[in-house]
């Protein structure tokens, strides 16, 4: 049997911990250290600014290309087509590309920055309590706890994991982002081009970005197509047109590289939306027919409308992670983060200790 | 044996925490928060089965009223949309209002059912909304008994 690093929590050790911390009050009494913030002690791979108002994933991904991507080329469409345009035809080309433009970036902006629905780890004796309910058969040899709890949702099993990391079960269509060591709520996906994971909380803002970036890309290829033909009349020669248009000739070509997958990708969200599915789920195929059973999607509720003002218009739930709020004088971070009490060089090997214990756990039951 | 104490400061100060209980949350209904109302039997002499399910039951309540999607959701979430989201920054959304509602709520629970019976509830908020948390004080001038016994009693199950 293999040694597996996962430490049990010992209830009994906890208790005078908790008693110290719970029975005072956080009512910012003066000490002489400042009253800390609990981002500042946030166990996940974030990254906070402005005192916690905003908050990204550590690895940021590719979020500054985006921003550059879309800045130059809208920069250039209102530099070099937009005159032309307005000559030629309208003054509300600029003004719709205003709009969509300003569009895009706050929405980008809101994605990024915003907490996508982080479920706070498990303080430790809410982790040892279901330890202890997993755990009754009161054996003296330590295992790990079993990794799955069978629910019924609507009438259809559905499968919690344990969180080895988070030390709980997970909620339904909840998911564990190892880029950024946190459990999300509606996990969709780690999106690199906005630099954040896409959860329940800021799905809207993802969904509207592409949506509004679909528009604006194929709004900027229709005008400087738009633009070149014109040119081409006047300049006599589309060859001409090109040598004297080179500023939209480089918005050309980003646009109709992006506007495929920008569009696909727009497409496909739709999809999601009107059937109340994650990119996770869809992915792992979790309610798909081929698998044979009588499963479906037990979120649904049968009728597209529903489900889209369900998943975009309903009720924006709060950040459960309360970053900017006080941690009580006598500091000692409750959360049971991964790497507790092993040696820091270990402190990163948490997927190589999730891995152990799923080997482990597969032996037992072997 | 209930343990009398008058007020949330008394029971603070001349307490001893000695067990915490969890309400776990209830995914029958799917993902809307909502919580079990099973009686945990570790409170079975200290509340009354009924007030603790209605407290339990009002909790679930508020967080369906916070969770509905229907005529104010949709209107609330068109103005976003076409502001941007920027009204997020602005105004309290309608789940914020609820939240408070649901704090005073167990603020006043806590004051006047559970305190007195030497227990506290904690705002699944704080927790992440993944339980209720309800803390078990005992007396300390009892304390070398009644930990005793629950300490027994928890081994015993």
């Amino acid at each position: 049997m293999k040694n597996c690093e996962y430490q049990q929590i010992d209830p009994r050790a906890l208790r005078t911990s908790t008693t110290r911390t719970s029975s005072t009050l956080p009512c910012g009494r003066k000490n002489s250290q400042r009253l800390r913030k609990k981002w500042e002690i946030f166990p996940g791979k974030n990254r906070f600014y402005c005192d916690g108002r905003i908050m990204l994933a550590r690895q940021c991904g590719v979020l500054p290309l985006t921003i550059v991507l879309i800045v130059i080329t809208s920069g250039l469409f209102f530099t070099f087509d937009c005159p032309f345009l307005v000559r030629h035809l309208t003054i509300f080309i600029p003004v719709i590309g205003g709009v969509l433009f300003v569009f895009v970036i706050f929405t980008l902006l809101q994605t990024s920055f915003t907490d996508p629905g982080i479920l706070p780890r498990a303080l430790p004796d809410e982790a040892a309590d279901i330890e202890r309910h997993i755990d009754n058969s009161g054996s003296s040899t330590y295992r790990p706890p079993p990794r799955t709890k069978e629910i019924l949702i609507n009438d259809q099993v559905v499968k919690l994991k344990y969180c080895f990391t988070c030390k709980m079960f997970r909620p339904p269509r909840t998911s564990h982002c190892s880029l950024c060591d946190n459990c999300v709520e509606r996990f969709d996906h780690h999106c690199p081009w906005v630099g954040n994971c896409v959860g329940k909380r800021n799905y809207r803002f993802f969904y509207a970005f592409i949506v509004s970036l679909a528009f604006l890309t194929s709004f900027i290829f229709g005008c400087v197509i738009t633009h070149l033909i014109l040119e081409s009349q006047k300049a006599g020669g589309i060859i001409q047109a090109i040598q004297n248009m080179p500023a939209s000739i480089v918005e050309l070509v980003i646009c109709f590289f992006s506007i495929w997958s920008i569009l696909g990708l727009s497409g496909f969200h739709t999809y999601l939306v009107a059937s109340n599915l994650t990119t996770n789920e869809d992915i792992k195929g979790s309610w798909s027919s081929k698998r044979g059973e009588d499963s479906g999607n037990p979120y649904t509720y049968n009728n597209i409308f529903t489900n889209c003002c369900a998943v975009l218009c309903g009720p924006m739930p709060p950040s459960l992670i309360d970053r900017r709020g006080f941690l009580p004088p006598d500091d000692a971070p409750q959360t049971v983060t991964s790497d507790a009490e092993l040696p820091p060089f270990m402190a990163k090997n948490d997927t190589n200790m999730e891995e152990n214990c799923q080997d482990f756990a597969l032996s037992c039951t072997a | 044996m209930a343990t009398e104490f008058h007020n949330l400061q008394e029971l603070r100060h001349s307490a001893s925490l000695a067990n915490k209980v969890f309400i776990q949350r209830d995914y029958t209904d799917g993902t809307i928060c909502k919580f079990q109302t099973k009686f945990p039997s570790e409170l079975d002499s200290r509340i009354e089965r009924t007030l603790f399910e209605d407290t339990v039951k009002t909790l679930n309540n508020y967080y369906a009223e916070a969770e509905k999607i229907g005529g104010q959701s949709y209107l609330e979430g068109c103005l976003a949309c076409l502001t941007v989201y920027l009204i997020f920054l602005c105004i309290e959304t309608r789940y914020e209002k609820v939240l408070k509602k649901i704090s005073r709520y167990i603020q006043e629970q806590n004051e006047k059912i559970y305190a007195p019976r030497g227990l506290l509830i904690t705002d699944p908020l704080e927790r992440g909304m993944r339980v209720i948390e309800i803390s078990v004080y005992e007396d300390r001038g009892s304390s070398g008994s009644s930990s005793g016994s629950s300490t027994t009693s928890s081994s015993g199950r």
